[in-house]
């Protein structure tokens, strides 16, 4: 008997055709991903709610401790350069469809049928 | 907020001995869906109301010149509305997000919960499977309420995966509602009985639809000198809970494959034939069958009883629609069809006598393990479960 594949089994469809509750089923495909994404956000802050609370409880360091903690200039500046990442990565698209606005209004973005004739033709 | 208005956390979780093992992770997912149900039923549900009431209602007023006088056109009114919409299409995701927390807990460590099922179960004359027994069509069209695979699916031989995801989920599904070990309804049952008929010393129980005999435990604990039966089509369940039981000293119960339409028991074996949230995952010619079949084995004197969702009869249309969101969403087919019956003739029909019987709300019994009570309090306002508890005694 082959191994069993847990990954996709725990995400398997149950049997039934889903129901789509708004009108464009792309809305709901993402606000389904973004729901989970937001579920692994939380058990990622439980876990490290758990280890704050056992640190304290070791006597490693206090809550107050951590929430009265300052970095160094060195360490400030690395740690806004990767939320300034962050925001930039989880917004990515929104970025790009300004971009995309820009370019069309200049005439750079075109449309791939547009650019399939051109190299067609020339 | 206070701390009662919050849903206990599913470290409370009961634990037997073939419970699934989980971390800190799968804790903070159970917990996170058990909240975000919170928050849909508390704080989204109502807006969807205000929106029926403010919008969609008088709409369909002005077009039609009455209000909907059914769930049927409540529900085609309301498919437009985005509140509705939101509402429902976050519920679907919690329910999907549900099954993939508890089956990605199970299938990780399924050998380990097997072999442990499976060193319970061994040798055991209290568990008696039969793989003649068919799965009905009303347990196999779809996958109930979106476990996929159903009750029933064996994805390795001696497989009890189904259940044990069934049993991890329920917890925070109900908010803690049902206990730690997830058996209100049983244990509603046995104050029911205890309180009101007190004299009432069954010999023989039956349990239909036992699933992994949560609200069976109870019974066998309340009446400990009964020999107790509890039936079920599906394996995996019926393994699951015979574990599950033994782990919890409950010895009297023999979990036994049938199909409850097909049992083979005498005429009046039983004193006392239940089922738990059964009949709404039935269908309309399985459910007349069971009864007549309960009739059947029920010993003069005896009592069958049923606990369920509350009926449709008297609820205004839009409670209606709303209670049937899980029929059409969260694959509950017959759940809308059973919950318009009238079911007292049905009861009749099926040869109980009109005169004894009867139809009472049922509140679920508080777990004091996980909701303290407060000084002062009596009550515990929505945190006790009320089902609807119907049967009659037999002549």
């Amino acid at each position: 008997m082959p191994p069993i594949d847990p990954i996709a089994l725990a995400n398997a469809k149950a049997r039934g055709k889903r129901p789509y509750f708004f009108a464009d089923a792309d809305v709901e495909r993402v606000l389904s991903i973004a729901m989970t994404i937001a579920m692994e956000h939380a058990v990622t802050h439980q876990r490290l709610d758990a280890l704050e609370r056992l640190i304290e409880a070791k006597g490693l360091l206090t809550r107050a401790e951590l929430d009265a903690w300052s970095p160094e200039p060195e360490a400030e500046a690395e740690r806004t350069r990767w939320m300034k990442e962050y925001i930039a990565r989880v917004l990515r698209i929104v970025q790009q469809e300004n971009e995309s606005a820009e370019r069309s209004a200049s005439g750079v973005d075109q449309p791939m049928e547009q650019v399939m004739d051109e190299l067609r033709h020339s | 907020m206070t701390t009662r208005e919050l849903p206990p956390s599913w470290t409370h979780v009961g634990r037997h001995a073939v419970f699934p093992q989980a971390g800190i992770d799968d804790i903070a997912r159970f917990d996170f869906l058990a909240n975000l149900n919170g928050f849909l039923s508390g704080r989204v549900l109502p807006k969807v109301r205000e929106a029926y009431e403010s919008k969609v209602k008088p709409a369909f007023e002005q077009a039609a010149g009455r209000a909907p006088q059914t769930r049927h056109e409540v529900r085609k009114a309301m498919a437009q509305d985005a509140t509705w919409q939101t509402w429902s299409a976050l519920r679907r995701s919690s329910m999907e997000m549900r099954q993939q927390a508890g089956r990605g807990l199970v299938f990780r460590q399924l050998d380990a919960l097997n072999q442990r099922a499976a060193a319970l179960n061994a040798d055991a004359p209290t568990l008696k499977l039969d793989p003649t027994v068919q799965v009905p069509r009303y347990a196999s069209a779809v996958d109930i309420h979106c476990m996929p695979g159903g009750y029933h699916t064996e994805v390795v031989p001696n497989d009890v995966s189904a259940a044990a995801n069934y049993d991890s989920g329920i917890f925070a599904t109900t908010g803690g509602m049902l206990g730690r070990y997830n058996d209100g309804g049983g244990q509603a049952l046995v104050q029911w009985l205890a309180s009101e008929h007190p004299q009432f010393k069954p010999r023989r129980i039956l349990d239909i639809g036992c699933t992994i005999g949560h609200n069976t435990v109870p019974l066998a604990q309340a009446f400990a000198a009964a020999q107790i039966i509890a039936v079920d089509v599906s394996a995996p369940m019926l393994r699951y809970g015979h574990a599950r039981a033994k782990s919890m000293h409950a010895d009297n119960i023999e979990f036994r494959q049938a199909d409850g339409e097909h049992l083979d028991y005498p005429d009046e074996y039983f004193d006392l034939i239940m089922t738990s949230m059964f009949w709404h995952e039935t269908s309309a010619t399985a459910m007349p069958r069971m009864l007549g079949e309960i009739q059947r084995m029920l010993a003069p004197g005896g009592l069958t009883v049923h606990l369920e969702q509350p009926q449709y009869q008297g609820m205004d249309p839009y409670e209606q629609f709303i209670r049937d969101w899980d029929a059409y969403n969260n694959n509950e087919p017959f759940w809308s069809v059973m919950h318009e019956y009238e079911l007292q003739p049905m009861m009749a029909a099926a040869g109980f006598d009109r005169a004894r019987y009867f139809e009472t709300r049922l509140r679920g019994v508080v777990d004091r393990s996980i909701f303290p009570v407060a000084s002062g309090e009596k009550e515990d306002f929505g945190r006790a479960a009320l089902w609807t508890a119907f049967g009659a005694w037999k002549a």
